[in-house]
């Protein structure tokens, strides 16, 4: 008899662990920051590491304070803090990553329960809040190599004066201003197309938010319908990097297809809206933010049908 | 009612830390997050509302039975708005500087659920005694909680306490802290805290 193991579900387990996962959303994210380090120098590189670090500590600290089992070793955390630096400008002061990821892992993810339980991306509502507290800092950019203060390609569409538009093949290779790691949209989409290789991340949300965006910003345009430049919105900014990387997380995204749909279009819409109308120059940290917040009511209207209804109804006919 | 909480002292301290009525009653959240960017706006709300808590417990205790339970509710609001009104033009008269930064956060005392609740959950069933003491208690708990919230956020939004400059000049603030979205993760992390620490005391209790 003892040849039986009683457990509950689930009894099929695939090779796929957390720990993997992580470790491929890191691969997938090498190339953008490498890129980005090499464009905006050795600054770019301590933000990297610092905040990170301090991504894995605090998990490490708290699980510890709270008795838990310490689960730093699969990734997470250090997604967290890669995810947050590269949502940073690269001359930001050290302090600014440190205190992000403290906030991202204390606040947002073990607050509410740690890996899985956390209502809002990490990395992003942490963002938000040095956008909040450091907002000078968190806004002024500098030219990649020689730290000449610039403007990103998207504040130079918005703000009169501010600067000419970046040529689509710069915002494409990233030798423009932004973020660490939101420039280079080549590199983030060898990252995206590893990830879908994968089978990490599902496309259907990168793709659906990405063409919105596009869709909705050259339908708009400024000079009447159709006259928008999509092509320029989808590369420029955090867009690429949003969508791949940030809208896809497991925790923060819907459970179903349809609700990803619904879910993707949604960022792809807010996002756009910022963008033309808004008062900042970008909208993805916060769209992606407000419908993270979307997500519970998105997933309890879209249920997928119960296995065997269809027999159940044919049965009663 | 249990028979420990009659006792003076015990009514006292009810409302310090077991029955704190910003920690554990979750009472009288709309004031605590608005006006709690500066310690000193703490202690001013505090102030005031424990004036008004001790006169209207006082007051709805003496006349408790006088007022007709079917019309307490608008009986307890007009003595209420009694004491509101004499905190209003003393605060107006003597420090117009609070009184603006406290704004309409004064008058809506009246519809405060703490002032309120301990009329009716207290005041109109004990002594005038017990009520008075019990308007103290919780009005000082409800000043210490205010005034905790406030230095934090004061301390972390603005680098100052009291208005003092504490770290400098190169200290960068978070301006955040003092944001709403700063009242809130704030005052979420204390509740928790404070309800570990009750429960922890509780069950030293329970083991002895």
């Amino acid at each position: 008899m003892d040849k039986y193991t009683l457990s509950s579900s689930p009894h099929v387990r695939s090779a796929e662990t957390t720990g993997r996962i992580m470790l491929d959303v890191i691969i997938a994210l090498l190339p953008a920051t490498v890129l980005g380090v090499v464009f905006f120098g050795w600054n770019a590189l301590w933000v990297v590491l610092v905040s990170t670090a301090a991504a894995v500590a605090t998990e490490a600290l708290l699980q510890k304070l709270m008795k838990k089992k310490i689960t730093i070793t699969d990734g997470s955390a250090a997604v967290t803090g890669l995810l947050l630096a590269l949502n940073l400008p690269p001359s930001v002061p050290l302090y600014i990553p440190i205190v992000g990821s403290v906030f991202a892992i204390a606040i947002v993810k073990q607050c509410f329960g740690g890996i899985g339980s956390n209502f809002l991306n990490p990395a992003l509502a942490a963002r938000a809040f040095l956008m909040l507290s450091w907002t000078p800092a968190m806004t002024s950019w500098t030219m990649p190599a020689d730290a000449v203060s610039t403007v990103t390609p998207l504040a130079a569409i918005k703000e009169a004066g501010a600067g000419a538009p970046s040529p689509y093949l710069d915002m494409f290779l990233g030798t423009v201003g932004g973020c660490i790691g939101e420039t280079s949209a080549l590199a983030l989409l060898i990252g995206g197309i590893y990830l879908v290789a994968r089978r990490v991340i599902d496309p259907s949300i990168p793709l659906i938010y990405i063409a919105t965006v596009g869709l909705f910003t050259w339908v708009a345009g400024p000079d009447g319908l159709f006259t928008g430049d999509g092509l320029y919105h989808m590369l420029a900014g955090g867009l690429m990097l949003g969508a791949i990387y940030m809208a896809t997380d497991y925790t923060t995204s819907p459970m179903t297809v349809k609700g990803r749909i619904i879910f993707a279009l949604g960022c792809g819409v807010v996002t756009s809206v910022i963008r033309l109308w808004g008062g900042y120059p970008e909208g993805v940290s916060y769209s992606i933010l407000l419908m993270n917040l979307f997500v519970p009511l998105i997933d309890r209207a879209i249920k997928p049908r119960m296995f065997g209804s269809v027999a159940l109804k044919e049965a009663g006919k | 009612m249990n028979k420990k909480k009659t006792r003076p002292l015990a009514i006292l301290k009810n409302g310090l830390l077991d029955e704190n009525p910003t920690f554990r009653l979750l009472l009288g959240m709309c004031p605590t997050l608005a006006i709690t960017t500066a310690a000193i706006n703490g202690i001013g709300m505090g102030l005031a509302a424990t004036f008004v808590l001790v006169g209207s417990n006082v007051f709805v205790s003496l006349l408790r039975n006088f007022i007709p339970p079917k019309v307490r509710i608008p009986a307890f609001v007009v003595i209420i708005a009694a004491f509101v009104t004499i905190v209003q033009l003393v605060l107006k008269a003597y420090v117009p500087a609070l009184d603006k930064a406290l704004g309409l956060f004064i008058p809506l005392i009246v519809v405060n659920c703490i002032i309120i609740a301990r009329s009716e959950a207290f005041a109109y069933k004990n002594s005038v005694g017990a009520s008075f003491l019990d308007g103290i208690g919780i009005g000082i708990g409800f000043t210490i909680a205010l005034v905790l919230v406030a230095s934090i956020r004061e301390i972390l939004g603005n680098g100052t306490i009291f208005g003092a400059s504490l770290f400098g000049e190169n200290f960068a603030p978070a301006l955040g802290m003092v944001m709403p979205a700063g009242g809130f993760i704030t005052l979420g992390l204390l509740i928790g805290l404070i309800n570990k620490v009750v429960s922890v005391r509780q069950k030293k209790k329970g083991a002895h």
